[in-house]
């Protein structure tokens, strides 16, 4: 999944034999340098294909005397997928990394015999595909364009910062209705109640909070970013029988990886 | 690729070997008939979505009729209400939404309204929606071994004016639950409600850490958050999944009434 | 053409006897259009990829670049059209600088031809052929199992009924390039609103004896509307159970350190 100069991937953590688990911590994430590879399907050809693909990192690691770019690992898994087009490896790759030098998000994903799905937004695979598709395209937003200076003229600024102040503090939710914040705003000690400020309310103030809520917190940066990654992942194998136990998240940003194990359910 | 393997039929050997590797068709190599039968029954496609609230109830379906990639029509409801005193459904108070087959949706739709309408007559009352819930699960189970093939979902307000949503397999079996996503989409859209509207996987932020931190506790929500939440699934489940689409239809069953919405949905 | 590993075929074939799923390849069940002008030549296709009835790629590009004046649409299986076309545009790049020729579309086609004949359909592709080489203008439909076709106006794929329908109605022989462009659009939007298996946006190629203009997203008739409500979480709404920060700093540069650790709970985190 993409966010704000950063990108995440996600994996549950189950290995199963048909409606039998296995093992309850059989991660598919493999990293490669600046390059993470997530592999679901027949777990022989996950630990086989991970296998290939580190030998084959290596090998251009030793050729160039530099890590592979995410974009160049993307056609490599193509090709080596479609080297097999009449013996397929049972897996479905993803392919998650940051471009090294303009550091722009860059993400991908395959069908088993090396299809690349370039997407700007977020790639599944797995068992819990349709339920991954679901909860991504529902809870995933762009990084859209930042608050401009447009919206502190629309508002006397005395207004403007101390909604800021609200959302900082926690004291409002993302959640809360545009017309309850309204409300905090129209009854607190400020003097916002004359004539002149409640025309400006009906005009805009409503249709800004739905539509831009989410930018006064810096949506998609890392932090958001797990959060909307690890609740779609979570939601999603909860309504897959043969996925979940657990999950490994990481966040990829310019200069650190975070890895996260979540609390998933244990059934 | 799948065109490649799916002409493999299924072996049943009793051991894992190579020599199961199948030849392309062995029912002809073997000199054994193939068998070609009429098939009742067709997929059209399309989705449902109901949810429960404190004192109303939302139904949602989208419009779209499909048989393979073709669409019949871009407006065929699948929601209707159920029960009224006449043919317009004016005073009806039960909603009932049907996706899977069609045919079969329109045909129990008319057995349930004429069941609903016999039950006002005898005993001179509506029939609540609790009673026309478990007539519908009879309905459906008394067709055990040809069954009509949909997903149904009913939904009402209860005799204590609370919302109340049943949803159905298409043999009969039954429950009563605070919401349910039916038909081609509803593995899309189903996680997306167990997420919003039970808050699945929610915590309280800073109360605790690792495994001591609360669950969000559960609250219902209002009307309007729950046509947010309909409008927006249906425009995830459009975004993704091929045969829903073109148009949504909205009933919200409050004490006052049913009231019904139309919102176009993406048409491609 | 180096050739197919098959080492794994008898091994997918026992596993699907056993009844594993065999997994499932993206087609883009797509509608492609193709229509001669005076001067020219114009192809289009829409930009959906499905996977069953699931969209696995809202706008993917199903315009292939074979040579600078021969593009190729393609539809069928996802992967085959991409390394069909790439395949061809390497050995025709090739032909053509050793031969020290422009490339001409029906060496193209002949080749795309042989070689699909040449896996008995095998590989799914079904590519409309198109462009501008010293002999003329060209227009060509090759189909997975290698027949071919030579028409002034052409559809494949899953909308092509639909598409045609809109050139058997609308075409009429000598077109400007406006009304080309103008009548392929018009046959992609058929095919996307009217086939389940073509969706979102219209690409259009306008091959000319000067220049090939690429349109990506030429008319985009499906975007998606706003969302009612922010779905973004309060930070901690995700219950965490370990947590560990991997800097660049710690990352070897040309070399993999694996920490080995004796036992215990440690997340293993490769580098």
């Amino acid at each position: 999944m993409v966010g704000k100069d950063c990108v995440a991937i996600a994996c549950d953590l189950r290995l199963g034999l048909q409606a039998l688990t296995v093992s309850n911590n059989f991660p598919k994430i493999f990293q490669y340098g600046d390059v993470l590879l997530g592999l679901t399907g027949l777990a022989t050809d996950v630990a086989t294909v991970s296998d290939l693909f580190r030998y084959k990192v290596n090998m251009y690691r030793l050729r160039e005397e530099r890590n592979i770019a995410p974009s160049t690992f993307a056609n490599l898994v193509s090709s080596s997928l479609y080297e097999r087009r009449f013996g397929p490896y049972f897996v479905s790759p993803v392919v998650a990394g940051l471009d090294q030098k303009t550091g722009k998000p860059f993400i991908c994903g395959f069908d088993s015999i090396g299809c690349i799905d370039f997407a700007k937004d977020f790639i599944v695979s797995g068992t819990a595909t349709e339920q991954l598709f679901g909860m991504c395209e529902s809870l995933w937003e762009p990084d859209m364009v930042r608050l401009d200076l447009d919206f502190r003229t629309l508002f006397p600024p005395g207004i403007f910062f101390y909604m800021m102040i609200l959302l900082k503090n926690g004291q409002l939710n993302h959640d809360v209705e545009c017309s309850t914040i309204m409300h905090i705003i129209c009854t607190s000690d400020l003097n916002f109640t004359n004539a002149s400020y409640q025309s400006t309310f009906a005009t805009g103030f409503d249709e800004f909070f739905a539509n831009n809520l989410n930018l006064l917190d810096d949506l998609q940066c890392p932090e958001d970013l797990f959060e909307t990654i690890s609740q779609a992942l979570l939601n999603a194998v909860d309504r897959d029988a043969l996925s979940g136990w657990g999950a490994h998240v990481y966040i990829i940003e310019k200069d650190k990886v975070t890895k996260r194990l979540l609390k998933g359910r244990q059934d | 690729m799948s065109a490649l393997f799916s002409q493999n039929p299924l072996m049943n050997g009793p051991n894992y070997s190579f020599s199961d590797t199948p030849v392309s068709h062995p029912n002809e190599a073997h000199g054994e008939l193939r068998e070609h039968r009429f098939n009742p029954y067709t997929d059209n496609g399309g989705s449902t979505l109901a949810i429960a609230g404190a004192d109303f109830a939302i139904v949602a379906g989208d419009t779209r009729l499909t048989s393979g990639y073709s669409i019949h029509t871009r407006y065929s409801p699948k929601v209707f209400k159920i029960g009224g005193t006449t043919a317009d459904q004016k005073d009806a108070t039960i909603v009932l939404s049907v996706v899977g087959f069609a045919a079969d949706g329109t045909a129990l739709r008319e057995r349930l309204d004429a069941a609903c309408k016999m039950y006002r007559y005898r005993h001179g009352k509506p029939m609540s929606v609790n009673a026309a819930a478990k007539r519908l699960s009879t309905m459906l189970y008394q067709k055990r071994f040809f069954p009509y093939y949909v997903y149904a979902i009913l939904a009402g307000l209860d005799e204590e004016g609370k919302g109340a949503v049943y949803s159905y397999d298409p043999v009969g079996s039954y429950e009563r639950e605070m919401c349910r996503a039916g038909g081609a989409a509803a593995s899309l859209i189903m996680p997306f409600l167990d997420n919003q509207v039970n808050f699945k996987n929610q915590h309280i932020p800073g109360s605790g850490e690792g495994h001591a931190i609360q669950e969000r506790e559960k609250k219902p929500l209002l009307r309007e958050q729950v046509e947010i939440l309909v409008k927006d699934a249906f425009d995830g489940a459009v975004e993704r999944h091929i045969e829903v689409g073109d148009g949504l239809q909205m009933m919200v069953i409050t004490s006052q009434g049913v009231e019904e919405h139309y919102l176009p949905l993406k048409k491609d | 053409m180096p050739g197919f590993d098959f080492s794994n075929y008898n091994r997918n074939a026992a596993l699907h006897a056993r009844g594993v799923p065999l997994p499932k390849a993206t087609s883009t069940g797509t509608t492609i259009v193709g229509c001669i002008f005076d001067g020219g030549v114009v192809i289009a296709a829409d930009t959906r990829a499905t996977s069953g009835p699931i969209v696995a790629d809202k706008n993917c590009e199903k315009l292939h670049y074979i040579a600078p004046q021969i593009w190729c649409a393609g539809a069928g299986t996802a992967a085959d059209t991409e390394f069909t076309t790439s395949l061809i545009s390497s050995q025709l790049e090739l032909h053509s600088l050793s031969t020290d020729r422009k490339p001409r579309v029906v060496t193209c086609m002949t080749m795309l031809k042989q070689h699909l004949f040449r896996y008995q359909g095998h590989i799914g592709a079904y590519l409309v052929v198109a462009g501008v080489d010293p002999t003329g203008t060209h227009l060509f439909t090759v189909h997975a199992h290698g027949s071919t076709d030579k028409l002034p106006y052409v559809t494949m794929g899953s909308g092509s009924l639909a598409a045609m329908s809109v050139f058997e109605t609308q075409w009429k022989g000598s077109l400007t390039e406006q009304d080309a462009v103008n009548l392929c659009s018009e046959a992609i939007q058929a095919g996307i609103f009217n086939d389940l298996g073509s969706g979102s946006n219209v690409d259009v190629a306008i091959i000319t004896k000067d220049k090939t203009t690429l349109k990506r997203n030429h008319i985009k008739p499906n975007e998606r509307s706003k969302k009612l409500k922010s779905y973004a979480f309060e930070r901690g709404t995700t219950a965490v159970l370990k947590e560990k920060i991997i800097t660049k700093k710690e990352l070897g540069r040309f070399v993999d350190i694996e920490e080995v650790e004796p036992e215990g709970e440690k997340m293993d985190v490769d580098t």
